[in-house]
């Protein structure tokens, strides 16, 4: 008798059913679909609520018990949205903004990026750390001397005000820069080079085209946070001139709230990214899942 | 000959001083637009100077932080950042696990259930606290509603600072789990079949599996998103700003029930345009970051690897 045999044997039998309990712990049963599905429902359902009460009357909202599907009255809301305020200004200035930043956020990413992978340079490591270490500070925090360089411009309400600090972000570098390093092989730069390629010409016949799929996750996740970017553009911009985000705060603020005028506004404003989301979602999971983090 | 040269010369100018070409506009612009307005805010924070008269700005040493220390509406601020933080970073990681493990199984339309979890983060937290507030509003509220038909009774969730705190973090915690949980599923994805098999085969429940091999397998992105959620919950202002939206929004209630440290700084910077206290704000909650990601840390640093 030794120690080994005296271990009480596997409380099921190998063979088979083992292979098949194994299987059905990796697949969903019933249970795993049920919460699943609850887990959706709940993400959904204040997207979805935000668009029954813009479709309702406030008569209706107020009502007990309250109504749970869409009414008639969406269009109505919506025009007595862009009645009410300068809902189509606050359109055009998110589109503006965030188009900008989108663009500029991706170009000198993918060229920094590209630097930093690619390029050697004196000095390149430490930059890349001083990157990736700003990429943790909370930049929020120096709100009030951004604020008194801005009024010192006379940018103070503008747009600009908005637009130019987000030209660039520590992320959008870094995010680059990995894509950079695993995606491109140095021999097809080599080639690049020894057919007397500058530098910028690499970057723009053979590294852009290449970088094009990070390219445009960097830019689906830019859009999406420029575009819902609250804290700075309250701050800086007035309710005169505002983007989607302030012309709601401002909205809210009314002396009484009327729920199905703000939520319209809410509504209008979320379509944007909804569809970017409903267009891109794949993208956006994979680049979400693959390291995409945004502070 | 002279062409030689001249293509020699060019490419050395290349590969020495362009590529700081290529990485000097994030420099600059984060330099003066990022950095700059940061680092300021200490000097600002040791001068008496507001909006209107920035030309009579004093410097004053630390009158703005002994002020601070002996000022109740800041700690006020501050329990509520604290508790705000707890009542939203542990839920939103243990929810976030929990869904991840969900979203591990196999499952078909796998695709839409992972968009779904990560739409609450695409939308915008102005439009996110709208719609919530109205959700929990005292009257016709869509929450009491469903208390009443449990015969929970009316909740004013604006009104106590308990029932406050717990509908905010609500509104955080509905933004943030989905993203969270992608990134654990990133990493679960990552643990070997064969540690579960294994596991299995020594008669490990699921249960057990979990707490045993994918938490702690799982530990330094559990330390990550610590820290990362820490750095977001401790500075939340949209919430508390809009879920009271009027003229007096900047104080988060009637009571300052839901003022947190950021509103507090919103507050004295924006509407009393007092530049200086408000700089000391600023400095003062990015200590206390730093202080509560370092415990978050520590705590979460103790997950056992075995």
């Amino acid at each position: 008798m030794t120690a080994v045999l005296e271990r009480p044997a596997p409380v099921r039998p190998a063979g088979p059913a083992t292979r098949a309990r194994r299987l059905a712990r990796r697949v969903g049963g019933p249970w795993t679909y049920a919460a699943l599905i609850a887990v959706l429902a709940g993400s959904a359902f204040p997207v979805y609520w935000s668009f029954v009460v813009s479709s309702q009357t406030p008569d209706a909202i107020d009502s007990v018990p309250p109504v749970l599907v869409p009414g008639g009255h969406l269009f109505a809301n919506i025009a007595r949205v862009f009645d009410t305020t300068d809902f189509a200004l606050a359109m055009v200035n998110s589109i503006v903004v965030s188009g900008t930043v989108t663009i500029s956020v991706v170009l000198f990413s993918t060229l920094a990026g590209f630097a930093f992978a690619k390029l050697k340079f004196r000095g390149r490591n430490v930059l890349l750390l001083l990157i990736i270490g700003t990429q943790a500070i909370p930049t929020e925090l120096g709100i009030i001397p951004l604020y008194m360089m801005m009024a010192e411009f006379g940018w103070a309400g503008e747009i600009h005000a908005v637009i130019v600090p987000g030209l660039v972000t520590a992320f959008g570098v870094f995010f680059m820069r990995q894509y950079f390093e695993r995606a491109i092989p140095d021999e097809l730069l080599e080639a690049g080079r020894m057919d007397g390629c500058g530098s910028l010409r690499l970057f723009w016949h053979v590294a852009l085209p290449a970088a094009r799929p990070a390219a445009a996750v960097l830019g689906l996740f830019t859009f999406m946070q420029a575009w819902n970017d609250f804290f700075w553009p309250l701050v800086v911009l007035t309710p005169e001139n505002p983007t989607v985000q302030t012309a709601l705060s401002t909205l809210a603020s009314g002396y009484t709230t009327d729920y199905t005028l703000v939520l319209t506004a809410a509504t209008i404003g979320t379509v944007p990214v909804l569809a970017v989301f409903l267009l891109f979602g794949r993208q956006i999971v994979g680049g979400i899942m693959s390291g995409a983090v945004k502070g | 000959m002279v062409l030689m040269d001249k293509t020699a010369r060019r490419h050395r100018w290349d590969t020495k001083f362009a590529p700081y070409g290529y990485v000097a506009p994030y420099f600059l612009i984060f330099g003066v637009f990022g950095l700059f307005p940061l680092l300021y805010t200490i000097w600002v924070s040791l001068q008496d100077r507001n909006l209107l008269e920035s030309e009579a700005a004093t410097f004053v040493w630390f009158a703005n932080y002994a002020k601070l220390m002996a000022d109740p509406y800041f700690w006020n601020a501050m329990g509520n950042t604290l508790s705000l933080w707890l009542l939203t970073t542990v839920p939103q990681i243990l929810f976030a696990l929990f869904i991840a493990q969900l979203l591990n199984r196999k499952v078909r339309t796998r695709t839409l259930f992972r968009m779904g979890v990560i739409l609450p983060n695409i939308t915008s937290v102005a439009a996110v606290t709208i719609i919530f507030a109205q959700l929990f509003g005292r009257d016709f509220g869509l929450v009491n509603w469903v208390l009443e038909l449990f015969g929970a009774g009316q909740i004013d969730w604006q009104a106590g600072t308990a029932s406050s705190h717990v509908a905010i973090a609500v509104m955080v915690v509905w933004r943030w789990t989905g993203y969270h949980a992608l990134i654990f599923l990133a990493s679960m994805q990552a643990i070997p079949s064969t540690l579960y098999e294994a596991a299995t085969l020594d008669g490990a429940n699921g249960r057990q599996q979990f707490w045993r091999i994918t938490v702690p397998l799982l530990r330094p992105q559990i330390i990550f998103t610590t820290i990362i959620a820490t750095t977001g919950n401790m500075r939340l202002l949209a919430e508390p700003l809009l879920f009271n939206p009027g003229a007096a929004a900047a104080t988060g209630g009637s009571d300052r029930q839901f003022q947190t440290a950021a509103l507090y700084l919103y507050e004295q910077g924006f509407t009393k345009y007092d530049f200086g206290y408000s700089s000391s704000i600023a400095v003062v909650l990015a200590i206390a970051t730093v202080v509560v990601a370092g415990l978050g840390y520590l705590a979460t640093k103790r997950i056992r690897t075995e």
